[in-house]
């Protein structure tokens, strides 16, 4: 039996996120209705095409039931109780950086996402949502000499509103499910990203989300299109203060790749998860999916999950290209009272698809980590491959982790495989790697990084190194 | 023979310890003391203490002190975390090594040898100033380079295991190395090279226990002392020649020291 509390103290967490902004903020008044769906649509200035979206959704989303299926406990959520936009006051019309309040510029610094011209990342161009809104987006002009459109949803809807019609909600409709429904009608901001054929996107795109305010939700949009032989490496960051109260955050993100085109995926979610009695923390509810549209499109998750009270969330792939390729390579940590109800949708409708899915689940303190698939192969999808792979880690001898690998198939010349394992850090490999002159601590996180090797490998650089300090200091503490 | 005087001071000094796990006692009272360049070997059945006695050295976290001390060169250890008896010069080879799965051979061995070069305010090593060091390791064990790549003693033979066991020793270069049944499990060959391996490494200024149930290692590696262990206890003492009567007697033979004593 590893000794309890030494592994409490090491798995004790310091949530280095936490802060406040203050800032004047915009908010319009709670709850949910016909009329607030109008108000938020209005403050957008949006196109008619996007008013009926939402409130066909919000018609739809009054007709369904919250899900209760995910292995998951929660106090219900007042959808009456929550705003549904707020906005940092700005002025008007923001043409450039100097004019965006330095308040917003320092948060983001301090997240270490620079914004300004002289310190922002040199590598990857950045769109910082706070609350409802997005901020700033970097190397915009770089970007658009290749033609490639990097910009928030909102600007989106005003500038290239034909894209936006044809393809919003083509991946995830708005009557998907409770959660989508609810974004559909009240969708904030987030992001939007055009590759035009042929292009391979010159740096990594990145997305930053800031929850500030602690009575509102984020509902925020990403649409991502990739055109035929494009590719495209995608990076989602998240962090929000510490408030006793739980924020509802409710995204949609649609991804489509057409032939031969390629979009990876990564995410490093850091919301802020609660405190140890499992007070407060981000209810994450999320829907990810992407459509490999065309032949031999390729489309990528890769997750690394840390923070949130709550997790659902399943990135998904619809694989309907002949030869098109969906992968989920997944790292969920879940610690002190976090729940998590996380996987994956493998939907093979084309010929010769293939799909990969690694899941690495760590759970310590009381946490419950739950892996939840789903392999399906139609019927056209001869010659078509999966491949599983689905383990996890306990910490102490309070957590606890489930597998819920569900496969259909409906194709018998198609092959699955799925692969589970359980283990547990021991007190041997720990006292082993002790003996070695490695501290308590750094075996811990030497094991836990080791078990994840597989999928931090398929993160892009520098994020792969960002997750693993990122579990190095979720799993950081003093010991004795 | 423990009347002949000692011109050094002993690295390891064993003195009536006692110990315990879930309030059953393991050791009995044990006294051992080790000085530079000598080697003891710990024999006895199945049980008696052996395993336990070199864990306890080490600063296994499932026993417990119930009397008595450690001392290392001069300083009680009772109470030191294990990193840090490692980091100071003790070595503990596993009579079973852990797996330790997706954790590279190369990056354990060098961090661990990092530890222990800034206990002794000696530069630590980047990726390839290790290669360099460990490739000069790996002929003492006749270990293959790629074994380096490969996740801790995973998938590894008996053999490559205790061999690995052997190549961190040679990197840690201990002031003192208890090799618990490093021999067992091993084919003649291997055990050559393991015995060769602990022979090079070993030197005038340090001491070694070797814990084991043959003969065959202690004929590749003459020890200066022998203890006979039961019931946690050492019940007998003597030079080389007293593991050959062992051997030749069978432990029934020290149940007769028991009732002596």
């Amino acid at each position: 039996m590893v000794n309890e509390n030494s592994v409490k103290d090491v798995v004790k967490e310091p949530y280095k996120y936490g802060f406040i902004t203050d800032i004047e903020t915009e908010k319009i008044e709670k709850g949910l209705n016909e009329d607030i769906i109008k108000l938020i649509s209005q403050k957008k200035e949006e196109p008619k095409f996007l008013l009926d979206f939402r409130l066909k959704a919000f018609k739809k989303w009054q007709k369904m039931k919250e899900p209760d299926w995910a292995a998951l406990g929660y106090k219900k959520i007042d959808y009456q109780d929550i705003i549904y936009y707020s906005a940092p006051k700005q002025k008007e019309k923001i043409s450039s950086l100097d004019e965006v309040d330095p308040k917003l510029l320092e948060t983001f610094d301090k997240l270490g996402i620079p914004l300004t011209e002289q310190k922002k990342l040199t590598n990857v161009a950045v769109d910082a949502v706070f609350d409802s809104v997005s901020i700033a987006t970097t190397f915009r002009e770089e970007l658009a000499e290749h033609g490639v459109i990097f910009c928030s949803i909102s600007e989106a809807v005003k500038n290239h509103a034909d894209l936006i019609e044809k393809y919003l909600g083509t991946v995830v409709p708005a009557s998907d499910n409770y959660f989508a429904a609810l974004n559909s009608a009240v969708f904030s901001d987030g992001s939007f990203v055009y590759i035009p054929k042929g292009v391979t996107c010159p740096m990594d795109l990145s997305s930053y989300f800031r929850i500030n305010s602690g009575d509102s939700g984020q509902f925020e949009r990403t649409l991502i299109i990739a055109e035929e032989s494009s590719s495209v490496s995608y990076l989602e960051g998240c962090t929000a203060p510490m408030f006793d109260t739980n924020t509802l955050h409710a995204a949609v993100v649609e991804l489509i790749a057409l032939d031969d085109a390629s979009i990876k995926y990564s995410t490093v979610q850091n919301w802020y998860a609660g405190d140890e009695e499992g007070i407060g923390g981000i209810f994450n509810f999320v829907t990810k999916r992407g459509k490999c549209l065309g032949k031999r499109s390729k489309i990528s998750w890769s997750q690394v999950e840390t923070g949130s009270a709550i997790t659902w969330k399943y990135p998904s792939c619809l694989l309907l290209g002949e030869e098109s390729v969906g992968e989920f390579y997944s790292v969920a940590l879940t610690n002190n009272l976090q729940q998590a109800d996380t996987g994956t949708k493998m939907i093979h409708i084309g010929p010769k698809t293939k799909s990969t899915i690694v899941s690495k689940g760590i759970s310590a303190g009381n946490s419950k980590n739950s892996y939840r698939g789903l392999v399906k192969m139609g019927t056209k999808a001869t010659g078509s491959r999966n491949y599983s792979q689905c383990d996890s880690m306990l910490i102490g001898d309070q957590a606890s982790a489930n597998t819920f690998p569900y496969i259909k198939s409906q194709q018998p010349n198609s092959e699955i495989e799925h692969e589970a394992s359980t283990c547990r850090i021991s007190e041997d490999q720990l006292f082993y790697l002790q003996s070695r002159g490695i501290e308590f601590e750094e075996a811990v996180s030497m094991m836990v990084s080791g078990f994840c090797r597989d999928v931090f490998n398929q993160l892009p650089m520098e994020f792969a190194a960002e997750a693993d300090k990122l579990l190095a200091l979720k799993l950081e503490g003093s010991v004795g | 023979m423990q009347s002949i005087m000692k011109e050094s001071d002993p690295i390891l000094e064993v003195e009536n310890l006692s110990a315990s796990t879930d309030n059953r006692p393991i050791l009995k009272g044990v006294s051992l003391s080790v000085y530079p360049g000598e080697i003891h070997a710990i024999m006895g059945r199945n049980g008696c203490g052996k395993s336990t006695f070199s864990k306890i050295i080490a600063g296994h976290p499932s026993y417990n002190i119930t009397d008595g001390d450690i001392k290392f060169l001069g300083e009680n250890i009772n109470s030191l975390e294990p990193e840090e008896r490692s980091q100071s010069g003790i070595f503990l080879g596993f009579q079973y090594p852990i797996e330790i799965p997706g954790v590279s051979n190369l990056e354990f061995l060098r961090v661990s040898t990092n530890a222990r070069r800034k206990f002794l305010n000696k530069e630590e090593l980047d990726t390839f100033d290790f290669e360099e060091l460990v490739k000069e390791k790996l002929e003492i064990v006749k270990m293959d380079h790629a074994f380096l790549s490969r996740s801790v003693n995973q998938g590894f033979s008996g053999g490559e295991k205790k061999r690995n066991e052997i190549l961190q020793m040679a990197l840690l270069e201990p002031k003192i190395a208890i090799l618990d049944e490093t021999d067992s499990g091993l084919d003649i060959d291997a055990l050559r090279i393991v015995a060769s391996g602990i022979k090079k490494i070993s030197n005038a200024q340090t001491g070694i226990i070797l814990i084991t149930h043959y003969q065959r290692l202690l004929d590749e590696i003459k020890p200066n002392y022998v203890h006979v262990m039961s019931d946690g206890r050492i019940i007998k003492t003597g030079e080389s020649d007293l593991a050959l009567e062992l051997e030749e007697k069978g432990y029934e033979w020290t149940d007769n020291f028991i009732k002596e004593t």
